[in-house]
């Protein structure tokens, strides 16, 4: 579904990626994971057409991708859901899922859609009318999750979920992330969490330094020494 | 104390022609956190315009008040296209330039626009016609004019419709976001480069209005006159809170005020030393003072939190 060839970011003279090639099928949950700046933002951005990249190809559904507008991306039916968040704070609970719901304009559609994303997060129901900024982190990252799945997307970028929340709300996050792939939803996700991305995932790509250095299955990569050595804490 | 009733009023009236101006300020602030200082501009450019659209309806035979609606239509039309233009020009290709570029290259457009108004219009003061009805009311012993009341009423119907469209219309909450974070608000498909131009297009609009208005109002205009008017709705919109739209709606109708008491108590204040003519000061002081004081205004959020 996603078909990432030789990427290559880079901020000035700064390489962020370097050239890496992978892929997502069509309702797989796919991790990417590494350490502090091995790349993984950047990636995710190059896809989201955040940032330029600086050679490569992506294609989405067998569409070249890696020259459209930022603002069409989400039109073909990627959503991101960046790194700390991005909720508008100064916009209500339901404002921000509106947001989400931009490029639909059907208001039924709409409605329906809220009612789903509350059905996930009920949280988000009792917090309605409330201003976003006023969330605690969870439930931010709750609402940018739920504002991602407003426009009806076919696949989820997922740029570190778990930052910065307690272990009882990054359960709840991805107790959510592991019903909507269940749903059907392809998902590419990026964790500093190794273990809980691998948990989830049916396959994963380790990231060092800008470049890919492991794939597999997730399953195998859990048992793998060196992922334990260096990413799980082993 | 009818004199006090009569500088309400007049401070009214000017201050709700403040505002119409402030919030084309507050505007294109809130959403990409530059100053158009060539705003005053626009708004001189849609005085003139009208005057020449109506001045020469009015010659060829059309009756007075078809010929200031036209003047009127094709003021906003002129300035919107105006504002469009300045933004697409001068403005988006230093989107992501240091702050201080797009900044003075606002302070050479208003420089530009000044000239080329020169070159088109000369340098005399041209006189507007006269389209309304010269009526006058009384009340508690103050006077005020048909001409007034419009302006009062035209803004505040304007600025409710421009709160309805931020606040309830799909296109007003992309503006908001794109104002709070920009690079999400495009992840969410929303076009920047658009949302941008509206909120131009929208304040130019609201400009021409305030430009039609304050020629009818004072039967007078000139290719100077918006830098004043300029200079001193941005003091509005500071005083308000710059970027918050209600701050600049108050923000000018209280710098009306505060000027046209001023201008009235000015000769009493200083035992006759400062006439009514001084009245500009009043208008600097107010920035100076929130400046130093309150530098986010009455409504504005804290500095650093622009977003
Ligand atoms: N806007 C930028 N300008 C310059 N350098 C950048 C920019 N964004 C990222 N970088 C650099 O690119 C490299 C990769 O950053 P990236 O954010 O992709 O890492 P990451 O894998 O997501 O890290 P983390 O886990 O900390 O989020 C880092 O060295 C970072 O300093
Ligand atoms: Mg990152």
């Amino acid at each position: 579904m996603l078909e990432v060839t030789g990427l290559h970011v880079a901020y000035g003279g700064i390489q962020a990626v370097r050239s890496i090639t992978f892929h997502v099928g069509a309702g797989e949950t796919v991790a990417l994971i590494g350490a502090n700046g091995a790349g993984k933002s950047s990636t995710l951005k190059a896809i989201a057409r955040v940032v330029d990249a600086a050679g490569g190809d992506i294609h989405f559904c067998a569409e070249k991708i890696s020259r459209i507008a930022a603002h069409e991306v989400i039109r073909k039916g990627i959503a991101l859901v960046p790194e700390g968040r991005g909720v508008f704070a100064r916009l209500s609970v339901l404002e921000n899922l509106r947001m989400g719901a931009y490029i639909c304009d059907a208001a039924a559609e709409v409605a329906q859609d809220m009612e789903t994303v509350f059905a996930y997060f009920p949280r988000l129901k009792e917090r309605a009318r409330q201003l976003a900024g006023t969330l605690s982190g969870g439930e931010q990252q709750m609402l940018a999750i739920g504002r991602a799945l407003m426009s009806r997307p076919k696949m989820l970028l997922l740029d570190e979920p778990s930052m910065g929340l307690a272990p009882i709300m990054v359960q709840k996050i991805f107790e959510v992330v592991r019903a909507v792939a269940a749903d059907g939803m392809t998902i590419l996700l990026i964790e500093q969490n190794a273990r809980l991305a691998l948990q989830c995932s049916q396959r994963a790509y380790v990231m060092e330094s800008g470049e890919i250095v492991l794939n597999g299955e997730s399953a195998k990569l859990l048992d793998d020494p060196k992922v334990r050595a260096a990413y799980l804490g082993e | 104390m009818d004199i006090l009733l009569q500088q309400i009023i007049n401070g009214l009236v000017q201050g709700s022609i403040y505002a119409l101006v402030a919030l084309g300020y507050t505007m294109v602030y809130g959403i990409m956190g530059l100053i158009n200082f060539a705003h005053g501009e626009v708004v001189m450019i849609g005085t003139l315009v009208s005057i020449t659209v109506a001045g020469s309806l009015i010659e060829a035979g059309m009756p007075v008040s078809l010929a200031g609606m036209a003047g009127l239509s094709a003021s906003v039309l002129a300035c919107m296209a105006l504002g469009w233009g300045l933004e697409r020009i001068a403005y988006r290709p230093l989107r992501n330039a240091p702050r201080l570029t797009p900044l003075i290259t606002a302070i050479g457009m208003s420089i530009v626009l000044q000239n080329l108004a020169m070159m088109i219009w000369g340098r005399n003061y041209l006189t507007f016609p006269s389209f309304l009805p010269k009526i006058d009311f009384e009340l508690a012993g103050a006077n005020f004019t048909a001409i007034q009341v419009i302006i009062v009423v035209v803004s505040a119907t304007t600025m409710g419709g421009l709160l309805l469209l931020v606040y309830r219309t799909k296109l007003g909450m992309a503006m908001r976001a794109t104002a709070q974070n920009p690079a999400v608000a495009s992840l969410m498909g929303v076009n920047i480069n658009r949302v941008i131009a509206a909120a131009f297009v929208i304040g130019s609009a609201l400009g021409a209005l305030a430009g039609v208005m304050v020629g009818s109002y004072y039967e007078i205009a000139h290719y100077q006159m918006g830098f004043m008017l300029g200079l001193k709705a941005f003091t509005a919109a500071v005083l308000g809170g710059i970027g918050n739209l209600a701050g600049a709606m108050l923000g000018g109708v209280l710098l009306g005020i505060i000027e046209a008491l001023g201008a009235g108590y000015i000769g009493d204040l200083t035992g006759g030393f400062l006439g009514s003519n001084y009245q500009d000061i009043f208008a600097f002081v107010v920035l100076i003072v929130v400046l130093m004081f309150k530098p986010s205004g009455l409504f504005g959020e804290k500095t650093g939190d622009r977003a």
